[in-house]
C-alpha cells in the first residue's frame, strides 16, 4: 500500500486519534494509552503494567500530562479518547515521575553492585532515565526477611516495589495465586502462604517479569553479570512446544536460560523444565571421554578405538546373528538430523529395528499413523478453542505452555474436558471428565463414540462392542459438548501414547474428532515429531517412506536382541517398561550407549550390561533442529563448546556409519544432512487413518491386588532433567511411592508413610505409602522414570504389602 | 500442586460456623463463594476466642474456594482480624485522621500506661488487647474506640477509666 492510497482510508471506527508529545496516533478505542505508546515506540516508564497482566496501576511510575486533566494520570489505566493530548516528557510529566520514582526508591536498598538483577534492571535503569539524583529521605529504610520459596527462586524482599506482577502473574496465568501482598501501607509484604514453596511448574517466569532483584534465580544466584554473557539463540527440547530460549552463557559454560519472545510459540514465557534443565549441562555426571570395557574392565580411550572397538563389536554381531539382531532406540529429545543418520545406519546395517517411542506399549496400528504425531493446530490456535477433550494428557504439567493457552481457552469459555488416569489438579474448570485406570480410559472414549452415534448419527460400521455399550452421563456431557462447540479439538497426551491399548484408544479418538467434526491432535514426548519425519521408527523411512517392518520398542526388548545401540538413553528409566530393557541389556552380547553422562550405579545397570560409552554432545553443545507439535522446524545452533571429548550426535553417527563401510556417509556439514533428508521449514500435518478399535482387555486382578497406573512426572522424563538439581528437589518431583486414595489405604490396613513391598510380575520396589486423592479406586499410582521403581515395569496388576 | 493435591481442609470449620456461612454465601451468585470472605474470617475468628490461626484461614480458603493466600492477604489487610492469641477485650483505639486532630493519640498513651502494654500487645493476665485500627468510620463522635463489636465515641482519658473498670 502506498502511503497516498493509506491517507484516503478512513480510520476504522474502532479507532479513536490521540496526540502524544505531537505525534498523531491511532489507538484502539477502550486501549489504554500506554497500549498506544507501545504500539508506536514512544516509551512510557512503568513497573507494573506489563502487557499480558491484567492492569493493576498501582505503580504510578507511568504517570503522564493530559490536556484538561487537572492531575497527572497513569498511562496505563488512562483510556484512549478521541482527541486526547498526552504529554508524556513535559514538565508536569517529568516531575511526577521524578517523584514517583524518589518514592519507590524511599525503602529500596542500594545494593545494585552485589544484586543479581543489576545490569538487567529496570528500576536501576529508570531511576537513571526518570529519576532524580537524590533522595530527600534519610531515615531508615525498612528491612524485608527473604523467604525461602523453593529451590528455583531466590528472594531479596527488601527489594519489593509492590507492583505485584509476580502475583497477577499467579493468578491470572499461572492459574494458581501463589504470591499474595499481605499486610497493608508500610507493612506490606510480598509473600507466600506461610511462606510455603511456590510450586507452579512456570514459577521461573516471575523472575523475568519482577521488575527489581526481589525475586531471582536460584541456581543462577552470584554466578554471573547479565554483561558479561554471551547469548545463543536455541531451542529448548522437554517437550513438543519447542519453546525458543536464549543459551546464556561464560567463558564456554551455560549459565542460565531465558525465553526469547515468540508470540505464535512461548509469547515470552517458559517452563521451569526449560528453563533449569540446563543445569545438568554442566552436571559431574558428564561423560567426559569415551570408555570402552575389555575383559569386564572400564577404561578411557581415544575416540578412534572407541570407534573401532564398536564397530567391530556391531559387526562380529551382524555377521554371527544376521542384522535383525541388532536394535536401536533413541531418546526422543535426540535431534532430527541425529535421527536421520541413526536410521540410516540402522538400515544400512540390514536391519530396521530402530525407535524412539520407548513409553509405547502398543504399536498395531503403525501402519495407519500420519506423518507424525502432530496437534493438528497451531499453539495459539488453543486459545480460541471451545470444547477440548484431554484423553490421557495433563497439558499443564507435560507441556505447560500448552496448559497456559488452554487456561486461556476455558477462561474465555472453552468447555475442556478430560478422560484420564487420574484426577489432575486442572487451573480451571472441566465441563465433564472420566477417571479410570487405561481400561476404563478406553470404556470411557469409546462411550463418547458412543454417544456421538446416537446423536443423530447412525452408527455405522462400528465394532459391536461399541455398539452394546451404554453412555455413562459424563461420556454423554462430553458428547454434547463437542456437538455444541465451534471449534474443537480432541488431544492424545503421553499417558495416552503409553496405553496398553494405545492404538484401540487412538482409534476411538478418531472417531470422536470424526463424528464431532474436531481436530484430533497428539502431544508426543520431546522431538517425536522429528524422529517420525527423519524416520525413526521401525516402520517407515524418512518423510514417512514406506520401510520394511523392522521392531518396535517393546518387540525389540521382548525378544532380546544380540547387540543394542542406545542413543541417549538411560534404558531403566526412560522405556516405560524399564525392567524389560534392563533385562534385554543384560541378556545382550554387545551394548553401545552414545550418551551425555555417565551411568551412575544408582541410576541404572549400564556399568554392568555396557560395553562402549560414547560422548554425546547435548543440545546446547551440537546444532541441529527439533520439529515440534505443530511440524514447525526451528534449526540452532551450538551455544557453548563440546564437555571434555563429546562430539555432536551427528558426527558421531557419520564417523561410525563411514567405519561400518555404509554408502553416503560423507557429510560434509550439517546442511548436506538436511538436505538429503529435504527438510521444509514446516511439516504439514496428516491425518491418522481410520482403523478398527480393538476389544478392551480387561486385566484381571488377584485378590488383594491394585492396578499399578505407571505415570512418567515432568522432571523425570529425560536424561537432562534428571540429572537438573534444582528441577529435582522441587515439591512436583516428590520421591516415587505407593500412592492411593485414603479408603485404598485403609481397605489395604496401611498408613500413609507405611512402609511396603510392592511386586508386580516384572519385579519389585520398596516405597512408602501415600496419600493421593487423584488416583482412582483399586489403583496405585507409581511413577516411572525414578531408578527406585524401575523394576516394577509398566502399568498392570500389583501387589502393596507392609513390609 | 499436582503430585500432592490439596487436603480438604474445610471440615476444620465447625459446623455452626459453616451454617453461618452459608447464610452469607447464599447472597451471592455461587461462582462468588469468595464475595463471602469478610464475614466469613468475622464468624471463624468470632467462634475461636478472636483471632485466626493459619488451620483456620486455610479451611476458610477451601470452604470459599479462595487460594489461601488470598484469605491471608484479606485478613492481614484488615485491621479488625487479629493473627495471634488475643485478650478477653480487644480494645480498638482508632488512629486515622478525624480522631488523630481529635486527640487519638493522647488516648492511645494513656492505656498504654493504665495497662502497661503497648498497642498491639495483651496484657499478662489475659484481660486487655490494645490495637490501633484504622478509621472506624465514627469520624463524628472523635475519638473513637470500639471494644467487641461496640462503639465509644467522644473518648477522653476518664471515660476511657470509667470503661475499664466495667469490662472484667
Ligand atoms: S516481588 Fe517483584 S514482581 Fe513481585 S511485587 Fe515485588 S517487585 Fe513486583
Ligand atoms: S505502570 Fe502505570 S501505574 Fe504502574
Ligand atoms: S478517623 Fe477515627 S473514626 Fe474515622
Amino acid at each position: 500500500m502506498s502511503a497516498n492510497e493509506k491517507a484516503v482510508v478512513p480510520p476504522a471506527s474502532d479507532t479513536v486519534t490521540i496526540e502524544v508529545d505531537g505525534r498523531k496516533l491511532q489507538a484502539k478505542k477502550g486501549s489504554m494509552v500506554i497500549q498506544a505508546t507501545d504500539a508506536a515506540g514512544i516509551y512510557i516508564p512503568r513497573f507494573c503494567y506489563h502487557a499480558k497482566l491484567p492492569i493493576a496501576a498501582n505503580c504510578r511510575m507511568c504517570l503522564v500530562e493530559v490536556e484538561k486533566a487537572p492531575k497527572p494520570m497513569p498511562a496505563c489505566a488512562t483510556p484512549v479518547a478521541e482527541g486526547m493530548k498526552v504529554f508524556t516528557r513535559s514538565e508536569k510529566a517529568r516531575e511526577s515521575q521524578k517523584a514517583v520514582m524518589e518514592f519507590l526508591l524511599l525503602n529500596h536498598p542500594l545494593d545494585c553492585p552485589i544484586c543479581d538483577q543489576g545490569g538487567e534492571c529496570p528500576l536501576q535503569d529508570q531511576a537513571l532515565g526518570y529519576g532524580k539524583d537524590d533522595s530527600r529521605y534519610d531515615e531508615a529504610k525498612r528491612v524485608v526477611p527473604d523467604k525461602d520459596i523453593g529451590p528455583l527462586i531466590a528472594t531479596f524482599m527488601t527489594r519489593c516495589i509492590h507492583c505485584t506482577r509476580c502475583v497477577r502473574f499467579g493468578q491470572e496465568l499461572a492459574g494458581v495465586m501463589e504470591f499474595g501482598a499481605l499486610g497493608r501501607g508500610e507493612h506490606t509484604e510480598i509473600r507466600t502462604f506461610l511462606d510455603r514453596s511456590v510450586n507452579s511448574e512456570i514459577s521461573g517466569n516471575v523472575i523475568d517479569i519482577c521488575p527489581v532483584g526481589a525475586l531471582t534465580s536460584k541456581p543462577f544466584q552470584y554466578k554471573a553479570r547479565p554483561w558479561e554473557l554471551d547469548h545463543h539463540a536455541s531451542i529448548a527440547p522437554h517437550d513438543c512446544v519447542g519453546s525458543n530460549i536464549d543459551v546464556q552463557t561464560l567463558r564456554g559454560k551455560v549459565m542460565r536460560v531465558l525465553p526469547r519472545v515468540n508470540e505464535s510459540i512461548n509469547e515470552c514465557w517458559l517452563s521451569d523444565r526449560d528453563r533449569f534443565s540446563y543445569e545438568a549441562l554442566n552436571s559431574e555426571e558428564r561423560l567426559r571421554v569415551p570408555m570402552i570395557r575389555r575383559n569386564g574392565q572400564w577404561e578411557e580411550v581415544d575416540w578412534r578405538t572407541a570407534l573401532d572397538f564398536t564397530v567391530q563389536g556391531l559387526r562380529n554381531v551382524v555377521e554371527r546373528h544376521g542384522p535383525d539382531a541388532l536394535g536401536a532406540l533413541a531418546s526422543p529429545i535426540a535431534t532430527l538430523e541425529e535421527f536421520y543418520l541413526l536410521a540410516k545406519l540402522v538400515r544400512a546395517l540390514g536391519s530396521n529395528n530402530v525407535d524412539h517411542r520407548l513409553r509405547q506399549l502398543d504399536f498395531s496400528d503403525d501402519d495407519r499413523a500420519p506423518l507424525y504425531p502432530a496437534l493438528g493446530l497451531t499453539i495459539p490456535e488453543l486459545e480460541t478453542l471451545d470444547a477440548v477433550l484431554l484423553i490421557g494428557a495433563n497439558p499443564r504439567k507435560d507441556q505447560p505452555l500448552l496448559g497456559l493457552r488452554l487456561r486461556k481457552a476455558a477462561r474465555r469459555g472453552a468447555a475442556v474436558m478430560a478422560i484420564n488416569p487420574l484426577d489432575y489438579d486442572f487451573t480451571h474448570r472441566l465441563a465433564a471428565q472420566v477417571i479410570g485406570k487405561p481400561e476404563e480410559m478406553y470404556a470411557a472414549a469409546a462411550e463418547v463414540v458412543k454417544a456421538l452415534g446416537q446423536m443423530g448419527h447412525t452408527a455405522v460400521g462400528e465394532a459391536s462392542w461399541i455398539d452394546a455399550l451404554s453412555p455413562r452421563p459424563e461420556a454423554e456431557r462430553i458428547a454434547q459438548a463437542l456437538m455444541q462447540a465451534n471449534k474443537k479439538a480432541v488431544l492424545l497426551g503421553p499417558f495416552a501414547l503409553g496405553h496398553p491399548q494405545a492404538a484401540g484408544l487412538r482409534a476411538a479418538a478418531q472417531r470422536i474428532a470424526a463424528r464431532a467434526n474436531a481436530t484430533l491432535g497428539v502431544l508426543a514426548e520431546g522431538n517425536s515429531a522429528g524422529a517420525w519425519v527423519a524416520g525413526c521408527v521401525p516402520h517407515r523411512g524418512p518423510l514417512g517412506q514406506p520401510a520394511d517392518r523392522g521392531r518396535d520398542t517393546v518387540a525389540m526388548l521382548n525378544e532380546p536382541r544380540k547387540a543394542y545401540l542406545l542413543y541417549g538413553v538411560d534404558p531403566e528409566l526412560d522405556v516405560l517398561d524399564g525392567a524389560l530393557a534392563a533385562k534385554a541389556m543384560e541378556a545382550a552380547e554387545f551394548v553401545v550407549m552414545a550418551s551425555s553422562f555417565k551411568p551412575s550405579v544408582y541410576r541404572s545397570g549400564a556399568i554392568g550390561y555396557a560395553h562402549v560409552l560414547l560422548p554425546l554432545a547435548p543440545f546446547a553443545e551440537t546444532a541441529g533442529s527439533f520439529v515440534n507439535t505443530e511440524g514447525r522446524v526451528q534449526r540452532f545452533e551450538a551455544a557453548v563448546k563440546l564437555y571434555g571429548e563429546a562430539r555432536p550426535g551427528w558426527k558421531i553417527l557419520r564417523v561410525l556409519g563411514d567405519l561400518l563401510g555404509a554408502a553416503g556417509f560423507q557429510y560434509g556439514s550439517l546442511d548436506e544432512v538436511r538436505a538429503e533428508l529435504g527438510v521444509p521449514s514446516l511439516f504439514k500435518p496428516t491425518a491418522l487413518e481410520a482403523g478398527g478399535a480393538a476389544a478392551p482387555l480387561h486385566t484381571p486382578l488377584a485378590d488383594g491386588q491394585l492396578y499399578r497406573i505407571a505415570e512418567v512426572p515432568l522432571y523425570a522424563v529425560d536424561p537432562l532433567v534428571r540429572r537438573a538439581p534444582a528441577l529435582q528437589d522441587t515439591a512436583d518431583n516428590p520421591r516415587p511411592a505407593a500412592r492411593m486414595n485414603a479408603s485404598d489405604i485403609k481397605r489395604l490396613n496401611l498408613e500413609p508413610g507405611a512402609a511396603v513391598v510392592v511386586r508386580t510380575v516384572m519385579g519389585e520396589a520398596r516405597l512408602q505409602v501415600q496419600t493421593d486423592a487423584r488416583v482412582p479406586e483399586g489403583c496405585v499410582l507409581i511413577a516411572a522414570g525414578y531408578p527406585e521403581t524401575a523394576m516394577l515395569g509398566a502399568h498392570g496388576p500389583a501387589s502393596v504389602v507392609r513390609t | 500442586m499436582a503430585t500432592n493435591p490439596k487436603p480438604k481442609t474445610a471440615e476444620r470449620l465447625s459446623a455452626a460456623a459453616r451454617g453461618e456461612i452459608d447464610r452469607w454465601t447464599a447472597k451471592f451468585p455461587p461462582e462468588r463463594r469468595r464475595a463471602a470472605l469478610l464475614a466469613a474470617l468475622t464468624i471463624v475468628q468470632r467462634e475461636n476466642g478472636g483471632w485466626l490461626t493459619p488451620e483456620l484461614m486455610e479451611a476458610v480458603a477451601d470452604y470459599l474456594d479462595v487460594p489461601p493466600v488470598a484469605v491471608e492477604e484479606v485478613a492481614t489487610f484488615y485491621s479488625l482480624y487479629d493473627l495471634a492469641p488475643v485478650g478477653r477485650h480487644k480494645l480498638y483505639v482508632c488512629n486515622s485522621i478525624s480522631c488523630w486532630l481529635c486527640g487519638s493519640e493522647r488516648l492511645l498513651r494513656h492505656l498504654e500506661q493504665r495497662l502497661g502494654i503497648k498497642a498491639g500487645e495483651t496484657t499478662p493476665d489475659g484481660r486487655f488487647t490494645l490495637k490501633q485500627v484504622e478509621c472506624l468510620a465514627a469520624c463524628g463522635g472523635a475519638p473513637a474506640m470500639m471494644v467487641g463489636g461496640e462503639y465509644h465515641e467522644n473518648l477522653t482519658p476518664e471515660k476511657v477509666d470509667t470503661l475499664l473498670a466495667r469490662l472484667k
